[in-house]
């Protein structure tokens, strides 16, 4: 009640959510490199195909994956619709003012699968890994950019606090929402000035209590002797195992695949 | 009849598989004027069903009604039921947002459309009412000391002059000296006022103390609903529930079980000294 | 019995400004302060709201350093800035808000928060981690987020932060005020118990005086001052000079009260349900009257 999935985590025991975060990240990134890499249908088909092999390998039932699709499913719409009647070209089709080219078809199709195959890539790191790993692996990822003074640990920190207390201050807001409507106030209607004006009584509860907590969180982080990253050791460290390694050949060979590819136009 | 619950059940998260069944067929009538004790551990609906009584939530089945209205017609006014119906909620100083002590105040009357005027009066009469002087109604209400905000907050409820207030913990965290000024203070409010009150709390014996009349939630259902001395003799029950009676109705047992013959519906400490004086006296009198 | 903490003349002046005069105030939230605590020991500090009694526990843990006299904490000066790490460590403290002290995502990332900060190599974090979570109870949960936990376990998950840092004593400031009775009984047992099985010395502040009941030792604050000290019995032998200071005790104490002002034959600071009974109505009494 009142929890929000943050970064929507399915809790189960796959290959997929025992590999190292690191590795989960650097995979999405060179899926996503490789979707923008490959431009014909076989590229695409086997793109598609690794993600299949991926849903299976997760144990994350399917409909999870395609409910990431949800908040993005109105603007891969408008992409799709804007593709598919703006672009010019050989004409397939007219009706009223709206013309369907040969090249729109094919650019929307492009995108579409393009961005259909992102989302649903990415949701599988989010899906296997908890957002706590993955803020440690781009800790870890990050490390070297300390040497520029990048507090990476410090913001990795913040990261983790933050995941903490986002559902802590949804469930506060829906108290101090419910609170003011108590007392008569009106959230819902009246113009844009209006609404706003009548966030003030919500807004102003929620920046105090999150200050407050902050203090407290502060007080109590130092009482139990933090003092920044020096001299700290770590309970959960990230090492690589051989699935690990294992797991950066194929991302690699994926990589490679997609440059080839690319290069052969297919 | 004030409000009346007919056949209520709430459920959390319909549709998904956190479904969580919170009410569960409550029937309910309360008067006016009635001092109403609720009392259920964390997680037994008692905050889901407080909501109702105000429109906030609204009943995935059963009908709420407000002085015979179904308050979920199609026309019905809900936020001039929310005038009528006062609620605060636990840790009520969190909702404090305004300037100073009086505008905060005045933000509940305004909502209800009075002149600034009318406003300023209800203010002025609901802070006094709780016991706020006049040299701090122009401080800032993060300034005063926990307490006060409390009060400041129950005023804000109270300016509206609703005829039924709620209190969800309205003591938590309070020290003991401040838990007796505010429960007496609601108990002035419904004795000078005739407001009914419906005070949910974990304190058996404020409740012993305070209320005319019990509600016991367990579950989603009310297990008990009773004047609080006819509840308490079914302490056994209660425990099962993860409640307890009253300090005091466990040394009238004991008592009575060592033979000394006590009245075991004492609830309060008064009523408790009386009785148990005159059983030893008797006891002194059978002795000799 | 060698003392843990040991307060003298202990005292906190803070500068508060206000909104309408420009001259900042001077505000003395405790002073005069002698306290000494031996190891091992159980203690209780009451006091109403604004007391002083958390601006006290800040001074143990050096989250507050005296602007007058001096606080120890086995040995250390605390207004030392060196050893501030180690007086951190032998002196844990656990908060009133449960959610605004717990760090990790996971209940045992979280507990195993202080013994990385304090450098201790993994392995011994992870033995630490188990062992603090046994403890307080919560070793089935360790996986768990702390959203998902009750108020009474949270503040369990919170002890064992502290515990898994190996302090010689717990500071625990209004650890019960927004739990439920369940949850009080719950974190009221663990301290206990730490106290002892485990020898922990505990620092309890809080107002509710059912839970003093234990105590070896009580301390009364008002004013920013102690007012009152002495056993349990001694401070609930005390019952109007209590609710003076805005405190009360507990029903059984007051009706013990109540029935000794009114002639009854009973003891002073009854504490508990079966001590009252006993003295009202002894068992031989009652065996007596069946023969």
């Amino acid at each position: 009640m009142g929890e929000i999935s943050l970064g929507q985590y399915y809790p189960t025991n796959s290959i997929l959510h025992r590999l190292d975060p690191r590795v989960k990240f650097i995979g999405t990134i060179v899926y996503i490199v490789s979707l923008f890499l490959v431009s014909g249908p076989v590229g695409y088909l086997c793109a598609a195909l690794a993600l299949f092999a991926l849903v299976l390998l997760s144990k994350v039932p399917f409909r999870f994956i395609l409910k990431s699709m949800k908040p993005i499913f109105f603007i891969l719409i408008v992409t799709m619709l804007f593709n598919l009647f703006l672009t010019p070209g050989e004409e397939l089709a007219h009706f009223l003012i709206f013309r369907i080219t040969r090249e729109g078809l094919v650019l929307a199709l492009r995108m579409g699968i393009r961005l259909a195959l992102l989302v649903m890539g990415s949701s599988i790191m989010t899906l296997t890994t908890t957002p706590n790993a993955l803020t440690d692996g781009m800790e870890r990822l990050f490390s070297p950019l300390k040497l520029i003074k990048v507090p990476v640990h410090e913001i990795s920190m913040m990261m983790s606090i933050a995941l903490r207390f986002i559902p802590i201050l949804t469930e506060e807001t829906d108290k101090i929402k419910k609170a003011q409507i108590a007392r008569g106030a009106d959230f819902d209607s009246g113009g844009l000035i209006k609404r706003l004006k009548s966030m003030i009584p919500l807004l102003v509860p929620l920046f105090v209590s999150a200050f407050r907590r902050a203090n407290d969180l502060a007080m109590a982080m130092e009482a139990r002797c933090y003092h920044g990253g020096t001299g700290r050791t770590q309970m959960k460290p990230l090492t690589y195992a051989k699935k690990d390694y294992c797991a950066y050949l194929i991302t690699a060979l994926f990589l490679a695949l997609a440059i080839i590819f690319r290069v052969k136009g297919w | 009849m004030l409000i009346e619950l007919k056949d209520v059940c709430y459920t959390y998260g319909t549709g998904t598989v956190y479904e969580v069944s919170a009410l569960d067929h409550i029937n309910l009538q309360i008067g006016e004027g009635e001092f109403i004790g609720i009392i259920g551990h964390t997680g037994s609906g008692k905050s889901t069903l407080i909501q109702h009584f105000n429109g906030l939530l609204k009943p995935t089945s059963g009908q709420v009604l407000f002085e015979g209205k179904d308050i979920w017609e199609e026309d019905y006014d809900l936020r001039s039921l929310r005038t009528h119906v006062g609620l605060v909620f636990q840790y009520p100083e969190n909702q404090l947002f305004e300037t100073d002590v009086l505008k905060d105040v005045m933000f509940g009357p305004k909502n209800q459309g009075l002149s600034e005027e009318d406003c300023r009066a209800r203010a002025h009469e609901a802070l006094s009412q709780v016991g706020i002087p006049e040299d701090l109604y122009g401080a800032s209400p993060f300034d005063l000391s926990g307490g006060q905000k409390r009060r400041v907050a129950l005023a804000g409820v109270l300016a509206m002059d609703p005829e039924v207030l709620i209190l969800d913990e309205p003591t938590a965290g309070l020290d003991p000296g401040g838990r007796d000024e505010l429960l007496r203070e609601i108990r002035f409010l419904r004795d000078k006022r005739g407001i009914t009150v419906l005070l949910v709390t974990h304190s058996m014996e404020d409740v012993a103390q305070y209320a005319k009349r019990l509600l016991v939630i367990d579950n989603g259902k009310i297990a008990f609903d009773g004047a609080p001395k006819r509840v308490f003799s079914h302490y056994k029950e209660l425990e099962k529930m993860g409640l307890a009676a009253p300090q005091i109705t466990y040394i009238m047992h004991a008592l009575k079980e060592r033979g000394l013959d006590v009245d075991l519906r004492a609830t309060t400490v008064e009523e408790a000294k009386r009785s148990i004086l005159l059983a030893l006296s008797q006891r002194a009198s059978e002795g000799r | 019995m060698p003392s843990i903490i040991k307060a003298r003349g202990l005292g906190f002046d803070y500068v508060k400004y206000t909104d309408e005069s420009e001259n900042a105030e001077r505000v003395t939230a405790i002073r005069e302060i002698d306290l000494t605590v031996e190891k091992g020991t159980f203690i209780a500090i009451l006091g109403h709201n604004g007391s002083g009694k958390s601006t006290l526990a800040k001074h143990i843990n050096a989250l507050l350093v005296p602007t007058s006299g001096t606080m120890w904490v086995d040995g250390i000066d605390t207004a030392k800035e060196q050893d501030l790490w180690k007086v951190r460590q032998k002196a844990g403290m656990v908060f009133q808000n449960p959610d605004n002290q717990i760090i990790g995502t996971v209940v045992d990332e979280d507990v195993g928060f202080g013994p990385e900060n304090l450098g201790i190599p993994t392995k011994d974090i992870w033995s630490r981690v188990d062992d603090a979570l046994s403890k307080v109870g919560m070793l089935g949960f360790r996986d768990r987020s702390p959203n998902h936990l009750s108020g009474g376990q949270k503040q369990r998950v919170a002890i064992a932060g502290v515990v898994a840092m190996h302090p010689e004593c717990i500071v625990l400031d209004e650890p019960t005020a927004m739990l439920d009775p369940n949850g009080r009984r719950e974190v009221i047992e663990v301290i206990r118990e730490l106290n002892q099985r485990e020898g922990v010395t505990v620092i309890l502040i809080t107002h509710y005086m059912e839970e003093v009941t234990y105590a070896d030792h009580v301390y009364v604050m008002d004013a920013g001052q102690v007012v009152m000290e002495g056993t349990p019995r001694e401070i609930f032998a005390q019952a109007e000079r209590l609710k003076e200071l805005r405190l009360s005790v507990p029903q059984v104490t007051e009706l013990a009260y109540e029935l000794k002002k009114a002639g009854a034959d009973l003891p002073d600071g009854v504490l508990t349900i079966d001590e009252l009974v006993d003295a009202l109505a002894p068992r031989s009494e009652q065996y007596a009257d069946r023969a």
